[in-house]
């Protein structure tokens, strides 16, 4: 069975839907990502996931609970690291654990039991009694993920875990968030790092303007949507390059600002061209979600 | 409207309140100072500086009178500081709020804490200037005066709703400078913190009449003054749906902000 059902869910405000018809399963330990632009309407799904926003229309179930009716049942055996973080700075790090493993009704004994084990799982055990306001960015953000597992939740939220974060402090989270998985814990995150998806999720889904628009395991997903080779091509003459070659050379392409995006299924004939254009520079490499995600959402700024 | 259904009661809220009380223990005697220093001075300055100009008010010194106009105005601020600025910083900026919201407890849990946490520290304020009046002597009965700390905690519970609602429509801080400069200013001159309310003139003795803290001081002053208050049920009674009404629309106001 699915621990979590999604049917025809919609959300309107006002004149504008923010979210649309959405359909969505995830099965028990899976880690499933939600992709998609700014204001593709992933937060809101989340919210309504959690029961914390009543939707227009649709049905929600998670493991045996209704949402929103049943959502504090459902919350209970949930885990949230939300996008801002939000810890209390008044405390320490154990503090804000044991303060936040109360609301989930655990007593004192149940929290120290389980407290060490959560901060060797995201590397803070020498900050246990450290003031929040010194410790850095990532580190906060490890605090949240601990913090979003004081109730040892079936079911791991995670709206955007690595947004704002440098590369060293990305990767410590993905190690947590890998060590989950391998317990079978499920888990949920949003996401727009394409890389992120494409190293831990079991499985996508890319939505946009409130609507699911593809779905897979991210292997199936570059397969199916996108030319297994691209080159980007880049140079002054590119754009006069591209309407005479574009056609000929890539199955397919898309000509972004200064760059010519050449996809193909056997890149051989346009590299021959390439290399007697000293005006241009390229680079060649196996296609990505990103291209997935780029040509399913557009190329367009979105705000 | 789906937002205004009755508030949901429940002691969930307990945690919630115990985190509160957690921030506050660490600065618990800065913070105690603070909201004693302010009172004290008023009333010292005051009631010994004007109390010398003027003749006895029903038989008490000015001091005397004056001490339960503040025990009462320094309990309403200690509550309505606490759920305008303190639950705006939790509510909006240090979204405090929202990660409780993650857990299985509500927003009308966390509302909930908010009202009995502010009443927990007007009871503190008022406990605290109670110890004052009990220093300077100014209390006729000390057993009665006693009855004065079950009041606080009911202007607390009051002055939390009632700023409960305005956190819940506030875009920012400087906005509740409005709420103290219209309604709690305007409160003070008229229910009779400074001088007895008796000699106003009519209409502002109605107004005054319909205004919670004016109630809230016909409760306090009598048992500082050793007697018990005239018509007890009456002031308990508008004080409380003063408090109840506003919790209810205060929810309301808060989850159509956050729920939405």
């Amino acid at each position: 069975m699915s621990l979590i059902s999604v049917h025809k869910l919609s959300k309107q405000y006002e004149a504008t839907e923010v979210v649309r018809g959405l359909d969505l399963t995830i099965q028990p330990g899976e880690c499933f990502g939600l992709l998609g632009p700014n204001g593709a309407g992933k937060t809101t799904t989340l919210k309504m996931l959690l029961g914390l926003v009543s939707p227009s229309s649709g049905d929600i179930r998670i493991g045996t609970y209704r949402i929103p009716e049943q959502a504090r049942l459902a919350r209970q055996t949930i885990g949230v690291m939300p996008q801002m973080d939000n810890l209390d700075p008044d405390f320490t790090v154990t503090e804000n654990l044991r303060t936040y493993g109360r609301y989930f009704g655990l007593n004192l004994d149940q929290l120290n039991a389980r407290i060490p084990g959560l901060l060797e799982l995201t590397g803070l055990t020498s900050k246990a009694d450290s003031q929040i306001p010194t410790l850095s960015g990532g580190m906060k953000r490890r605090l949240t993920l601990a913090r979003a597992l004081i109730n040892d939740p079936e079911l791991i939220v995670l709206d955007e875990p690595t947004t704002g974060l440098d590369p060293q402090a990305r990767h410590a989270i993905w190690s947590g968030l890998r060590r989950l998985i391998q317990q079978g814990k499920t888990i949920l995150l949003t996401t727009h790092f394409m890389e992120e998806a494409e190293r831990l999720c079991d499985r996508l889904a890319i939505i946009d303007h409130g609507q699911l628009i593809a779905t897979g395991t991210p292997r199936d997903l570059i397969a199916s949507e996108v030319e297994p080779q691209v080159t980007e091509i880049y140079g002054e003459t590119v754009t006069q390059w591209a309407e005479q070659h574009a056609g000929s050379c890539c199955d397919r392409h898309e000509l972004s600002d200064e760059t010519l995006y050449c996809y193909t299924h056997d890149s051989s004939s346009l590299l021959t061209i390439l290399q007697n254009q000293t005006a241009l520079r390229y680079l060649q490499r196996p296609s990505n979600l990103e291209d997935v995600f780029l040509k399913l959402t557009g190329r367009e700024l979105r705000d | 409207m789906k937002y205004f259904t009755p508030p949901q009661l429940s002691l969930r809220f307990l945690p919630i309140w115990q985190r509160h009380f957690l921030v506050w223990k660490k600065l618990a005697i800065p913070n105690m100072l603070g909201n004693l220093a302010d009172p004290i001075f008023y009333m010292l300055g005051f009631g010994y500086g004007i109390g010398s100009l003027m003749p006895h008010i029903g038989g008490v010194s000015y001091l005397s009178f004056l001490s339960a106009g503040s025990l009462c105005y320094s309990t309403m601020n200690s509550a309505s500081f606490e759920t305008l600025y303190s639950g705006f910083s939790r509510m909006h900026v240090q979204k405090t709020w929202e990660a409780i919201m993650n857990t299985p407890l509500t927003l009308d849990d966390i509302l909930l804490s908010e009202l009995f946490w502010g009443a927990t520290k007007s009871l503190l304020s008022g406990v605290a200037i109670l110890i004052v009046i009990w220093g300077l002597g100014l209390e006729h009965d000390w057993a009665l005066s006693l009855w004065a700390i079950p009041v606080a905690f009911l202007i607390g519970l009051t002055f939390s709703a009632m700023g409960l609602v305005m956190n819940a429509i506030s875009p920012g801080y400087e906005f509740f400078m409005y709420y103290f400069t219209l309604v709690i200013t305007p409160m003070v001159l008229l229910g009779g913190v400074f001088f007895p309310t008796e000699r106003m003139p009519a209409t502002f003795q109605f107004v005054a009449a319909c205004l919670p803290l004016t109630h809230a001081l016909q409760l306090v002053r009598p048992l500082i003054m050793g007697h018990i208050p005239h018509d007890m049920g009456r002031h308990i009674l508008i004080m409380l749906v003063w408090g109840a009404s506003s919790f209810w629309l205060a929810t309301g106001l808060t989850r159509r902000r956050l729920l939405h």
